[in-house]
This record gives structure tokens, C-alpha cells and sequence, in this order.
């Protein structure tokens, strides 16, 4: 895969079609990878990555990728390419500025659940025959990739391309069973209390990072409210139990109507708060209250947060009828 | 009974609940106007924000509300079809419909949160909300899971 992904990039960048390729490279370690920007062929060769580590969202760094001349090569897995159209709809991504390769996607790896198995010194990856081969500093390890899956893949809602100007590998469909609204449902169940509980254990551990912001390709504003000195909610420590549940209630609710459940926000808390419920809340009320919505799905959607109808929307009150006190 | 103890029990005692109600400025900050002039007494916890448009009332106003000590907030605003811009408070109904929710999920009584439409001609009504709304609260207790502690004695 990452062999045709180099040929192919280097044919374009050789014609001219495209002046800069937008693709992964490894960090300091082989499962570290990072996104980066190849200008050229001895780069793509030298660095230029694509293995089951490669889980970062592009979409976001196509922001500013397409705001430059020329034009720029994007690798997008499927749940990327939600992000991207969600986008072009905002008029973030300039999509005449960029050409989009949909690479097939059948779950990332998780470090954390192949370290748990006691697999260390990790120098590469690659899937033989449905395996996970894992090349370690000690010897070549096998392992089941859905059992070493990142959380947001075992819940994958689509493995379809809703966008490409080509396509490298196999198009998949929309997932109608991926159960992500499960561990939402079994919240809703709970009671008032139970479930406050449980967001006090998970929120409390928050350290104010701003990763999940960061990362976030819904989450582009230029000036956002948590960097305003004034706000009392700038980049610090929470002071009270109540900061950091506002700060991840305002966070959700910045990106509810455009987020489409692509999952980053989770994976890349140090933490492990599993913000994607906070989300997936917010979807899964839309879906209910006001019809089936995909963020994403095709670029040109209207939000449902302001596609208010007169007549058919129910009143806040619908809320007290849901759930126990 | 210790020292400590008489106090937190008298405060309980004596705990009145704290209402933050944003209102309208067309229709239920008049229809509050209408209550006064014809002389309905609503409790007096009930303290009300004057803000433009029902749909002016950022979330992060009520999430401030609680986080300075509100034990219930309530936003009022014209009937669907009546809003003086015509459909802010179709906005607002979504709004906080969402945010509402997502409170509810978090674990906060969802009655400590409404949204009700009161026009300037609604003086009767305006004082029967905030009845049952600061009813509603009392019966609920303090604020404690979305409060800031500092603010608490001990």
C-alpha cells in the first residue's frame, strides 16, 4: 500500500498536477507517526509513510495546505474525507486547491493495546493476510488486528469515500450496525446521578491540554474562546470542579451539527476521556429529534443546529421526558 | 451536634433557591413588566437578565449561571411565529434543546433547566411559570453538581 501510495505521488508531482503531497511521516518512533508535507521525490522516498499508525485526520492541515499557490496532494482515509467535506461546506478548504486520493482504511493500530500484550521496541508495521505483523526490535510478532483496533475503529460508521478525484485500493460502505450509540444508550439509562458520577471520574482527570481542540477538524475557529485571556476558561488548569466540565461542554457543543464522529478527540487524550460520547450525544439527539444527519456525508449540508423548522420541532421540554432523576 | 454541623443544617434550613431567568426584551421581559403593574407577586429568588432575543442567550450564559451559583435557569421568549426578528427564537428553541440535553447527560436534574414562550401580554402567566419553576427547584435542593465550590463556605 504505501509503495503505490509513493509511485503514485511522485507520477503527479512529476506531471505537475500537483505541487505538494500532504501524507504521514514516523516521529521519533515508528508507531509516533505525525502528518507532513513532501515537495519531492527523494523526501516521499526517504519518509513518507503509510501503515496501520497512520490515523491521524489530514483534513485539518488542509486548511492552511490549500490556502497557499499551487496545488496539493491529500491522502484521505474514509473517515477523513467526512472531515474534508465538512469543510469545503464551511469554506475552510479551498477544493480547487487540492487533489484528493481516498486510501482504503481498515482500522488503525492501537500502541497502547500491543504494548498491553507485552509487544515493546516496535520498529514497524504491516498487515500479511489479515494479521497485524508487528516488526519489533526482538523479533517479528502476529496479531489479530480487530483485537489491537483503536476504540474509534471498532466502532467505524463508514468505510465509504464520500469524496476523491481517485481512489487507491477498495471503496467500502457505510457501516448500518457500527453500535456507536451503544455506550451513549447505556448512559442515558443510568440515572441523573450515576451518570454525573461517571462524567466527575472521566472529566476530572482532565489536564487542560487542548489536544482534543487542537486536533479536532470541526474545531478551526482563528480566535478561539478558550484562548481569551478574559474568559476565565484560558489555556490553564481547571480551579474548580465545574471548569472542566464547561470547558468539554462548550467544546462538544462548538462542533455539534459539523462534528462527524471521525473520533480524534478521544484518541489523542493523554487522559483517555472518552469525549467522542460527549459528541456522539449530540449526534445521536440530532438524529432523534430532528432526522437523520451525517456531518460530512455531502459538502453544501446545512447544519442542523440552524435548519430550525416552525412548525415540527419539538420543545426544549422533550428533554425532561427522557431518563431518570 | 457540632458547630460545624448547626450551621450547615441551618443553612439548609433558611437555603432559599437562586433563579437566573433571561427574558426576552419584547415579549417576557413585558409580560414581567405586565405581572408587576397589576401587582402578581412572583418569588422574589427569581432574578431576570434582560437580553435582546431569546436566541442572544449564549450557552455558556446559563453554564456561567450555574458555575456562579444558580440553582435553576430559565430562558423566556416570545410564542413560536411572535419573535420580533421573526425566527430567533426558532434558533434558540434548537439551541437549547441540545445543550439542555447534553446537561441531562452529564447528570444534572434536567428540571433545574426550561425554555418557555411568555408574550408582554402574559402577565398571569409570567408569574405561574416562575411559581412552578421555582417550585420545581425547591423541591430539588442546591445546586451541587454544577456549581463553583469556591464560592461555599464551610
Amino acid at each position: 500500500m504505501q509503495r503505490e501510495l509513493i509511485n503514485r505521488a511522485r507520477e503527479l508531482l512529476a506531471d505537475g498536477t500537483v505541487d505538494r503531497v500532504l501524507g504521514w511521516q514516523a516521529g521519533q518512533f515508528a508507531y509516533d507517526i505525525t502528518p507532513a508535507v513532501f515537495t519531492d521525490a527523494g523526501e516521499l522516498e526517504a519518509h513518507f509513510v503509510y501503515n496501520e499508525f497512520c490515523a491521524d485526520n489530514l483534513s485539518k492541515y488542509l486548511i492552511k495546505e490549500s490556502e497557499k499557490e499551487g496545488k496539493v496532494l491529500a491522502f484521505l482515509k474514509p473517515c477523513d474525507t467526512y472531515s474534508f467535506n465538512q469543510l469545503v461546506t464551511e469554506h475552510r478548504i479551498r477544493r480547487e486547491h487540492v487533489y484528493v486520493i481516498g486510501v482504503e482504511s481498515y482500522g488503525k493500530a492501537d500502541v497502547e493495546k500491543l504494548r498491553a500484550r507485552g509487544i515493546s521496541g516496535i520498529t514497524g508495521v504491516e498487515t500479511v493476510s489479515g494479521m497485524l505483523k508487528v516488526h519489533t526490535m526482538y523479533g517479528d510478532e502476529s496479531v489479530p488486528l480487530n483485537e489491537v483496533m483503536l476504540d474509534r475503529c471498532l466502532t467505524c460508521k463508514s468505510k465509504k469515500h464520500v469524496v476523491y478525484d481517485e481512489l487507491i485500493g477498495e471503496d467500502g460502505d457505510v457501516v448500518a450496525d457500527s453500535g456507536r450509540f451503544d455506550m451513549v444508550e447505556k448512559l442515558e439509562r443510568m440515572t441523573a446521578k450515576e451518570r454525573f458520577s461517571f462524567w466527575q471520574g472521566e472529566l476530572s482527570r482532565c489536564i487542560r491540554c487542548n489536544a482534543c481542540r487542537n486536533v479536532c477538524p470541526a474545531c478551526t475557529c482563528e480566535n478561539c474562546v478558550f484562548d481569551n485571556p478574559g474568559s476565565g476558561l484560558q489555556n490553564r488548569a481547571a480551579r474548580d470542579n465545574f471548569e472542566e466540565k464547561l470547558f468539554h461542554i462548550i467544546r462538544a457543543y462548538h462542533v455539534a451539527g459539523r462534528c462527524t464522529d471521525c473520533g480524534e478527540c478521544s484518541r489523542v487524550c493523554p487522559e483517555h476521556i472518552p469525549l467522542h460520547l460527549l459528541n456522539r450525544k449530540f449526534i445521536k439527539d440530532f438524529n432523534e429529534l430532528y432526522g437523520p444527519f451525517q456531518a460530512g456525508e455531502v459538502s453544501g449540508q446545512m447544519s442542523p443546529m440552524c435548519a430550525y423548522t416552525e412548525t415540527a420541532d419539538p420543545e426544549a421540554s422533550v428533554v425532561r421526558k427522557g431518563g431518570a432523576e | 451536634m457540632s458547630v460545624m454541623e448547626k450551621t450547615a443544617a441551618a443553612r439548609q434550613a433558611e437555603w432559599k433557591p437562586k433563579i437566573i431567568a433571561f427574558c426576552c426584551n419584547w415579549c417576557s421581559y413585558g409580560g414581567a413588566d405586565l405581572a408587576g403593574t397589576n401587582r402578581l407577586s412572583y418569588p422574589a429568588n427569581v432574578k431576570i437578565i434582560r437580553v435582546p432575543c431569546s436566541c442572544r442567550v449564549n450557552p455558556m450564559f446559563i453554564l456561567r449561571a450555574f458555575q456562579k451559583g444558580a440553582d435553576g435557569v430559565i430562558v423566556c421568549g416570545c410564542h413560536p411565529g411572535d419573535c420580533h426578528y421573526s425566527t430567533g427564537n426558532y434558533h434558540a428553541r434548537r439551541r437549547m434543546t441540545m445543550l439542555f440535553s447534553m446537561l441531562s447527560f452529564l447528570g444534572v436534574e434536567s428540571a433545574r433547566t426550561r425554555v418557555e414562550w411568555v408574550s408582554a401580554a402574559e402577565g398571569a402567566r409570567f408569574k405561574a411559570v416562575m411559581d412552578s419553576f421555582v417550585e420545581d427547584i425547591t423541591r430539588l435542593g442546591p445546586n451541587e453538581r454544577l456549581e463553583d465550590l469556591r464560592c461555599k463556605e464551610n
